[in-house]
């Protein structure tokens, strides 16, 4: 027995590493983080983070509340109002699912409510399919979520830790979404390092909710009805917090580094073969494999290129990214989602990248958009070679479609 | 620059929608005959318009378009040459926000404005009701039980018309009764309303209301926090829980008094008033059980005291009170104050009695809108008796 214990300690202070996917490694933080409420409704690719939720659940491995609800709606409805009494709480969906819970997304930032819900990205209906676009998630883009995507299932597993530590910190109260891209990250299993729970201990304190704790000793209303004498004050606070998160991530991101010994560098967008590059691409998610290996292949051919993986879309980090990105003479901008009828029919991203450029006081090379890999289709080598040679064609000042649909059968 | 002309309609929400809408649409085709632009438009967001919270609508009017978007580039006209009041329990005051507290109903009121009101009291009775102004005003009544209906359906009883009438012997400027009639015929198609507006512009009459009489208490005031010294999260403090109270006679504690919003008040937001016989009460609590705003205060000696702080009028302690004539709705305009009816009769029982007796032997009948099929039939014919008559 005692030896057991011994072990058990043991496990306590050592990392592990497992082969899994990227639900499983979301399921795993929940279970680090110790998460009191979980709330459920399965649609694919989400689903999957259900099922391993629901096997740590029945392990004993963690214990918290486990609901499955009747829709989405109801599932962030649940989880919001178990934030405002106290619990720690995780919810997640995906494509329609999401936007079933639409009303719910929205009322939870102006309550400051710090959930972290995952979202395995995919195609919004119709046409019905399970594959990756970026459009669900982004439909809250507005709203006060913190947004956030990682390419591989350590990085889902770490954000998520990230993510409990930033939303639920009193200076932000904000929630934060974690975007999975659907299939390639949800469904591919990885070799992952489970970092031991004595370090998750120390990175990641207990939720409190303080002063606005729902609760008999605290009596508040949370919620009533105003009118225009109230709302812009309401909205004004929001944006503070929101101005606040910047700063709130990068201490998060140095106390990770401390304290699990494994560094993300700049937390808001990861630089690939930057240093010499001419121009770049620029992209979310898993898209990053793909295009690395592209660039590695193209580099051998002597071609100058270098890739920019965007994390946090909100917050934006517009002038670090305006900063780096005035450093190349041409960035193209894949957008796994579309904008119909946005400024020159460019992709979400592409808008922000071009926002944050405009207003910088630095170089602003032309910004291309590829509408690339939409439901999930395969970002493919001669695709990304394609948008390469747009790219040096606009760093050269030819002029080239603003937005080019990539992979397209045409 | 030309003239500005603003009217504001206050009503009870769904009850008078159509009411205050046909009014103030009636001012701006009336106004337009002579050629004079206008806009006609309603302030939902007044409050969230329920049944018999206190709303608003407005007509502007200018004489050229330039001088109209000078007053619609406002979110509602900060003064008023015209306050209309198509129920006369509102001239108390109007509370539509709980924040707000009671706001005088003659605040938009411009020095010489008139405050036309609906009524069959005495100028008297109403100039008491209203707050004083620092300046003298018109009162104006046109005489006649107020008018309620519903949503979707409208009692026609032409007050609608009355009041367009009186303003064009108030307000020629405005527009002329030669305009209304017009507007009223192309409108309605109906000569016997034609004939209505003008019996109301034939017979107005108005009260001058100096400034030292009406209710001679301060409005609430308040001010709107900063952004960042307001809470966060949406979240405000609770009302706390309730105390006992204290028996005026014994000084003996007991009972329940649940606390309650210190700035709303509900006073305004109902137009009748339940009053109770302690006497035949059998202490059966449903009224206290059924009252959907919790207005009624346990007493320590097992009674039920509808607080006025709390009341909203709606009627269900009168529908499902067991004893008859034990509760009684009564019309808001029979009373001057909010004071305790259970501390009344504790003091002297024999007084309470009856003064409770005249309360329910005065009280002009009035309903929540549309109750019944086949109300507005009984109803109508003695409101046109009043347009044709006087």
């Amino acid at each position: 027995m005692a030896q057991m214990v011994e072990t058990l300690e043991q496990q306590h202070k050592t990392d592990e590493t497992a082969l899994i996917t990227g639900s499983e490694a979301i399921a795993v933080a929940c279970k680090l983080a110790d998460v009191d409420v979980i709330t459920a409704y399965p649609i694919r690719p989400y689903d999957t983070v259900m099922q391993y939720v629901s096997k740590l659940v029945s392990h004993g491995e963690l214990d918290c509340e486990y609901i499955v609800a009747e829709g989405e709606h109801s599932q962030f409805e649940i989880v919001k109002h178990a934030s405002a009494v106290g619990a720690r709480v995780f919810c997640g969906s995906s494509g329609v699912g999401w936007m079933y819970a639409m009303e719910a997304l929205t009322v939870t930032p102006a309550l400051r409510i710090p959930m972290v819900a995952m979202v395995g990205n995919r195609a919004l209906d119709d046409p019905g399919a399970f594959g990756v676009e970026h459009n669900d998630a982004l439909t809250v883009r507005d709203l006060g979520w913190m947004l956030v995507w990682v390419d591989t299932a350590q990085e889902a597993l770490d954000t998520a830790l990230i993510a409990y530590r930033v939303a639920e910190d009193r200076r932000i109260f904000l929630p934060c979404a974690i975007s999975c891209d659907g299939a390639f990250l949800t469904h591919s299993q990885a070799l992952v390092k489970i970092p031991a729970q004595e370090k998750v201990n120390e990175f990641l304190p207990r939720y409190n909710r303080g002063d606005l704790l729902l609760h008999p000793d605290n009596p508040i209303t949370v919620a009533p009805q105003v009118n225009e004498d109230w709302v812009m004050e309401i909205r004004r606070q929001n944006y503070a917090a929101m101005e606040r998160t910047t700063a709130v991530i990068k201490e998060a991101y140095a106390d990770f580094e401390r304290i699990f010994g494994r560094s993300y560098g700049n937390p808001f967008f990861e630089e690939y073969m930057t240093e010499d590059a001419d121009i770049v691409l620029m992209g979310m998610g898993t898209l990053s494999i793909p295009m690395k290996v592209a660039i590695r292949q193209m580099r051998k051919e002597g071609k100058k290129i270098g890739f920019v993986r965007l994390r946090w879309f909100r917050p934006f980090p517009a002038e670090a990214l305006a900063k780096s990105l005035g450093r190349f003479k041409a960035v193209g901008v894949v957008d796994r989602d579309y904008s119909f009828g946005s400024p020159y029919m460019s992709g979400v991203v592409t808008h922000e990248v071009r926002t944050a450029l405009y207003s910088a006081p630095g170089p602003k090379p032309p910004v291309l958009c590829f509408i690339c890999g939409l439901g999930g289709r395969e970002v493919t080598l001669p695709d990304i070679t394609r948008m390469t040679e747009s790219v040096y064609q606009a760093a050269e000042g030819k002029a080239q479609p603003l937005t080019q649909w990539i992979g397209l059968r045409e | 620059m030309g003239r500005l002309f603003a009217v504001e309609i206050i009503y009870r929400g769904i009850f008078q929608k159509t009411l205050a809408k046909n009014i103030s649409r009636g001012i701006v085709l009336a106004a337009h005959q002579a050629g004079k632009p206008g806009i006609s438009f309603g302030r939902y967001s007044d409050s969230p318009e329920r049944n018999g919270i206190p709303a608003k609508s407005f007509a502007i009017v200018g004489t050229d378009q330039e001088t109209l978007e000078r007053g619609m580039a406002k979110y509602e006209p900060k003064e008023v040459d015209i306050t209309i009041t198509v129920d006369d329990t509102l001239c108390k005051g109007v509370e539509s926000w709980a924040w707000y507290g009671l706001q005088p109903v003659n605040k938009l009121l411009k020095q010489g404005g008139t405050l036309i009101v609906t009524s069959r009291e005495t100028p008297e009775a109403l100039i008491s009701m209203a707050h004083r102004k620092e300046y003298p005003y018109q009162l104006c009544i046109v005489k006649g039980t107020v008018s309620f209906s519903g949503l979707w359906v409208y009692k026609d009883d032409h007050s609608d018309v009355r009041i367009l009438g009186t303003i064009a012997r108030i307000l020629p400027e405005l527009f002329t009764l030669d305009s209304l009639k017009k507007v009223i015929q192309d409108e309605w198609h109906d000569a016997v309303k034609v004939s209505s507006a003008e019996r109301a512009y034939e017979r107005f009459t108005s009260t001058t209301v100096r400034p030292n009489q009406g209710n001679p208490e301060t409005p609430y005031k308040f001010d709107l926090p900063k952004w960042h010294e307001m809470g966060e999260g949406v979240a405000i403090p609770s009302i706390p829980t309730g105390k006992q109270i204290e028996d005026p006679g014994t000084h003996a504690m007991g009972g329940y008094r649940p606390d309650r919003n210190p700035t709303f008040k509900k006073f305004s937001t109902r137009t009748m008033r339940p009053v109770v016989d302690f006497d035949t009460c059998i202490k059966c609590t449903l009224c206290w059980l059924q009252c959907p705003d919790t207005c009624f205060d346990v007493t320590p000696d097992g009674l039920y005291d509808a607080n006025m702080q709390a009341c909203c009028g709606c009627g269900v302690c009168e529908a499902v009170c067991p004893v008859p004539n034990c509760v009684t709705m009564i019309n808001e305009t029979e009373f001057r104050d909010n004071s305790s009816q259970w501390e009344a009769w504790k003091k002297d029982k024999s007084g309470y009695k009856t003064w409770l007796q005249q309360k329910i032997e005065s009280r002009p009948e009035r309903s929540h809108g549309f109750r019944y099929r086949g109300q507005y039939k009984e109803q109508i014919p003695e409101m046109l008796e009043i347009a044709r008559e006087g």
